[in-house]
């Protein structure tokens, strides 16, 4: 990061199912406004998104810290839900613990992470049981 | 095609969104499934769908389409036709149902985005 990073803050809410979203969406705008291309835009708010949409589905919302600087866009999501006791499980397309109802909302298909990870360069995930999951995801400019 | 053609060929009532009606698309997608839309979706401009919620907006927002068909006559709420207004997108609703509405579209000359 070079010293002439942005920071945006979103608070997301887990209690309404039906406001998730409403940060990637002004992440969007924000990058519209920046001026990044729009391929990499896509990429940063579906990620964004399924990440959104996972800490309102699994951890009762969280927070989502984006940076933007000249090389990068790096986008942190943080929650103090469950966590994830098998990362690599949970990161097999197909594999889900979401319940029925989520399915019939159209996700809980076992694709948000696989999501996060096809859409950025890299992705770290730091998650225990009872201590909550942090995403870092990166997306090269 | 033109949005305006999508709403002949399936005899769909415009619910919001007059101005993408001269907008040509190039291929559609049809999906309940968001996650499947926002894995597999590539430069499918028109989203039939038979879900109704307000992530069915988003998704669209997300992957940069401009026109929902909501199938079986299903009709959006009116938070979601707020949100499709916001973002510019059409919103629409046929009582075809998803295989016949995508078959309709398809021998009509949607296909799958190859450009002849």
């Amino acid at each position: 990061m070079s010293e002439e990073t942005l920071c945006f803050h979103f608070d997301v809410d887990g209690d309404d199912f039906t406001s998730a979203g409403q940060a990637s969406v002004q992440v969007k705008k924000l990058l519209r406004e920046l001026g990044v291309s729009p391929e990499v835009i896509r990429r940063v708010s579906i990620a964004m998104y399924e990440g959104e949409i996972n800490m309102v589905i699994h951890a009762g919302g969280g927070k989502a810290d984006v940076l933007v600087d000249e090389t990068s866009i790096v986008i942190i999501l943080t929650d103090e839900g469950p966590g994830i006791p098998n990362i690599k499980q949970a990161m097999q397309e197909g594999y889900s613990t979401a319940p029925d109802n989520v399915r019939s909302l159209g996700f809980g298909a076992g694709m948000g992470l696989p999501n996060m990870k096809r859409y950025t360069d890299h992705m770290e995930i730091e998650s225990a049981p009872g201590k909550g999951t942090t995403i870092k995801m990166t997306v090269e400019l | 095609m033109r949005i305006r053609q999508i709403q002949e060929v399936l005899e769909a009532e415009l619910i919001v969104g007059e101005g993408t009606l001269d907008k040509d698309v190039h291929s559609a997608c049809g999906s309940d499934m968001m996650s499947d839309v926002l894995a597999y979706v590539k430069d499918q401009a028109v989203l039939l769908t038979g879900l109704v919620n307000a992530q069915v907006i988003r998704t669209a927002q997300m992957m940069d389409m401009i026109c929902i068909v909501f199938v079986r006559s299903k009709q959006p709420t009116e938070d979601m036709i707020e949100l499709a207004a916001e973002a510019g997108i059409t919103l629409m609703s046929t009582e075809k149902r998803m295989y016949e509405a995508c078959g309709l579209l398809y021998t009509a000359g949607l296909g799958n985005g190859v450009i002849a």
